[in-house]
């Protein structure tokens, strides 16, 4: 006894001495680690905190009456809000046009490769769709601009010509083609990879208990999948699309080079010059010519179309979020029963 | 009595089996269809390779979904349908795919010669004759985009998989500070890439000055990109390491930190680095965010701290977007630094695919 207490010192009580000393290259190394870690949020805080310290001058900004703002872009704004409202709708109905255009698409391909081709090709077949989101944004925009534009012309005459009389098709249809309408699809194309990949990751977790008791009560593939499959992956579905639209709200350079548009609220998806301007493309069409002010409300709008993009993303984690936490649950009640 | 006798005359109404169609009908109505579609539009001569798809996929859908409506019945019909529209659903996909590689191809190789890869571009203006002429040539965007990313590459490797290490092997799943963080990743991963960039500018303008353009204010704007991609994939790479490895470390009395590094780390190598290079190829395409941050030059400048820096994609866009005074020259550059872009892109792509399979684990 006495001797226990000896070696393990007057101090130590005995049962410390399993523990055993701790290393100093632990402790920096779980330093290092999390100090990593920590940068995220000290990363995330910093884009808010230094976009509102730039982007602040213009917004409080008096715009009747400032050298640089008023009449900014040929226009009397009055105030940074009249300036980013329209922005801001131009950045969302794109948005929503190329997911109109690209959510079924993108769907349509997750379940072909989950539930359609057959199993040997479905990962090569998946690797082509995952090259899509390998090319440059830049590329995409440079082919939306020789291809794409032409190409949907005649569309664009067909549909105004049949169907002018909605708001959507009004005229004067463009004749270069840099209309909403080419803006959309190829953003559609840009945000196909993101939708199919996480689709498809969640129509592969469906329970295969689910899908053959489908199948074995007489159900063809397509009722199979839904009765078992999209009552699963609903959720994720959602936030998937979502997801897309975050990726499309951001979108740049595709924007900028195809459509030519002007800051003003407007559905038409077919004329050059009566489009809405995103707030993406407006920052890299005029950002290089802008005066320091000026750039002060670019960076404005950058602002918003963070807010905007990050409540869809979080909105869209949620969503994943509380729909993995029902379906860990699922597992063991399927086994009771 | 009755029954028994109603009972035969029902059962010869009945048949257990119904009509099907044989096994080889989809494709060889697909072909089939291709076929007439085509025949009839040369005929008219309207043939046009889009409209000849587009009309080959209604009449296919038309045509199996009556056929096997009346023979197979309509729920027969429906999936058969669903399968073709299904089927085109991917073809819709890879059309624009390789659309967009052979223009790209085609455009670009009419340029890209070995000296539009070593040789400044741009256009010289001569007093004497007041000609202006235009050398083709990327060197300047190379070597802004390999420093740029490089740097970029080098910031954000290490934090990213510090951090993919804290998440995965020092937090415990219930710690707010994991959760909160695992959150942050998500919603990081989601940051337009232009707001990437005005952050950079800002960032720099504040510290700088109005003149904040640089190469390494563009890194960091990538960084902020490119952080998220490398923590998830390697905190993916890290879970696949097999528990037990780390238990019989710990268990020898390695130290925690060594085990981290010399076995979870080691296991897990050949899939961070192809997750990193696959990173990589990520943010070297990011046009916007370089763009805002960096803006463009024709000049070569290989200082990352001072002064624009050109890059592959800003030059795609901006000798695109704002030719030159010879625009079709000014186009061409596009197509070459696009081109350039794309094969760099491969090249990554192709690393990433190599290193994944040449330095997997080779147990089991």
């Amino acid at each position: 006894m006495t001797d226990v207490a000896q070696t393990g010192g007057a101090t130590a009580a005995p049962t410390d001495k399993l523990v055993g000393k701790r290393r100093a290259g632990d402790g920096f190394f779980l330093g290092l680690s999390t100090t990593a870690a920590a940068s995220i949020m000290v990363i995330l805080a910093g884009v808010a905190i230094f976009l509102i310290l730039k982007g602040l001058p213009a917004i409080t900004a008096n715009w009747e009456t400032n050298h640089d703002l008023a009449g900014y872009q040929n226009k009397n704004w009055g105030s940074f809000w009249n300036y980013v409202a329209p922005l801001l709708w131009g950045s969302l109905w794109s948005s929503l046009i190329a997911l109109v255009l690209g959510a079924p698409v993108a769907i349509g391909i997750a379940l072909f490769i989950s539930h359609y081709a057959p199993r040997k090709l479905a990962g090569p077949l998946a690797y082509v769709v995952d090259l899509l989101a390998a090319v440059p944004s830049i590329v995409f925009g440079l082919w939306g601009v020789i291809v794409m534009r032409p190409f949907l012309t005649p569309l664009a005459q067909f549909l105004n010509e049949y169907l002018g009389w909605i708001p959507l098709f009004r005229g004067p249809v463009s004749s270069t083609g840099s209309t909403m309408l080419a803006g959309g699809v190829v953003l559609a194309v840009m945000i196909l990879p993101i939708i199919t990949a996480l689709t498809r990751e969640i129509f592969l977790q469906t329970p295969r208990l689910n899908e053959e008791a489908a199948l074995a009560l007489g159900a063809t593939r397509w009722e199979m999948i839904r009765l078992a499959v999209f009552p699963y992956a609903r959720s994720g579905m959602i936030s998937a699309i979502l997801l897309g639209l975050g990726r499309a709200l951001g979108e740049t350079m595709a924007i900028a080079l195809i459509i030519s548009p002007s800051i003003l609220f407007s559905f038409a998806v077919l004329t050059d010059g009566y489009n809405s301007q995103t707030i993406a493309g407006n920052i890299a069409n005029n950002f290089p010519i802008a005066t320091d002010m000026q750039r002060s409300a670019l960076i404005g709008t950058g602002l918003m179309l963070f807010v905007v993009s990050l409540a869809v993303n979080m909105l869209a984690r949620g969503i994943i979020g509380r729909s993995t936490n029902r379906t860990r649950k699922a597992p063991k009640i399927g086994k009771r029963a | 009595m009755t029954a028994v006798t109603s009972s035969p005359a029902t059962a010869s109404s009945i048949t257990l089996t119904s009509g099907q169609l044989p096994r080889w009908i989809e494709p060889v109505l697909a072909v089939g269809t291709a076929a007439v579609v085509a025949a009839v539009l040369l005929v008219l001569q309207l043939f046009n390779p889009a409209v000849w798809l587009v009309l080959t996929a209604v009449f296919y859908l038309l045509a199996i979904g009556i056929g096997a409506g009346i023979v197979e019945g309509r729920r027969k019909a429906v999936d058969r349908v669903v399968r073709g529209l299904v089927v085109c659903a991917f073809i819709l996909a890879v059309a624009p795919l390789i659309s967009t590689l052979w223009t790209v191809v085609a455009q670009g190789l009419k340029v890209l010669t070995w000296d539009f890869v070593t040789k400044v571009g741009g256009s010289v203006f001569d007093p004497n004759t007041l000609a202006v002429t235009n050398t083709p040539g990327a060197l300047q965007a190379v070597v802004g985009t390999l420093i740029i990313t490089g740097i970029a590459a080098v910031i954000s490797v290490p934090i990213g998989i510090l951090a993919a290490v804290y998440l995965t092997e020092y937090a415990q799943p219930s710690n707010p500070m994991r959760r909160v963080i695992t959150f942050l990743v998500d919603v990081m991963t989601g940051i337009p890439s232009i707001v990437a960039g005005l952050f950079a500018f800002s960032l720099f303008a504040l510290i700088v000055g109005p003149k904040a353009f640089s190469g390494f204010s563009a890194s960091i704007a990538l960084c902020v990109l490119m952080i998220p991609i490398v923590i998830r994939s390697t905190e993916e790479m890290i879970r696949l390491v097999p528990n037990e490895l780390r238990e019989a470390s710990l268990a020898l009395g390695v130290p925690r930190a060594t085990t981290i590094i010399k076995v979870v780390l080691r296991t897990a190598a050949s899939g961070i680095v192809t997750g990193v290079v696959l990173a990589v190829a990520r943010v070297v395409g990011e046009t916007a965010p370089i763009f805002i941050a960096a803006s463009f030059t024709d000049n070569f400048n290989a200082d990352p701290f001072s002064g624009p820096m050109q890059t592959l994609p800003v030059m795609a866009y901006t000798s695109w977007a704002f030719p030159g005074k010879d625009i079709e020259a000014s186009q061409a550059q596009a197509w070459g630094a696009a081109l350039l872009l794309v094969i760099v892109v491969v090249i990554f792509n192709l690393i990433a695919r190599i290193v994944a399979k040449a330095f997997a684990p080779k147990s089991r």
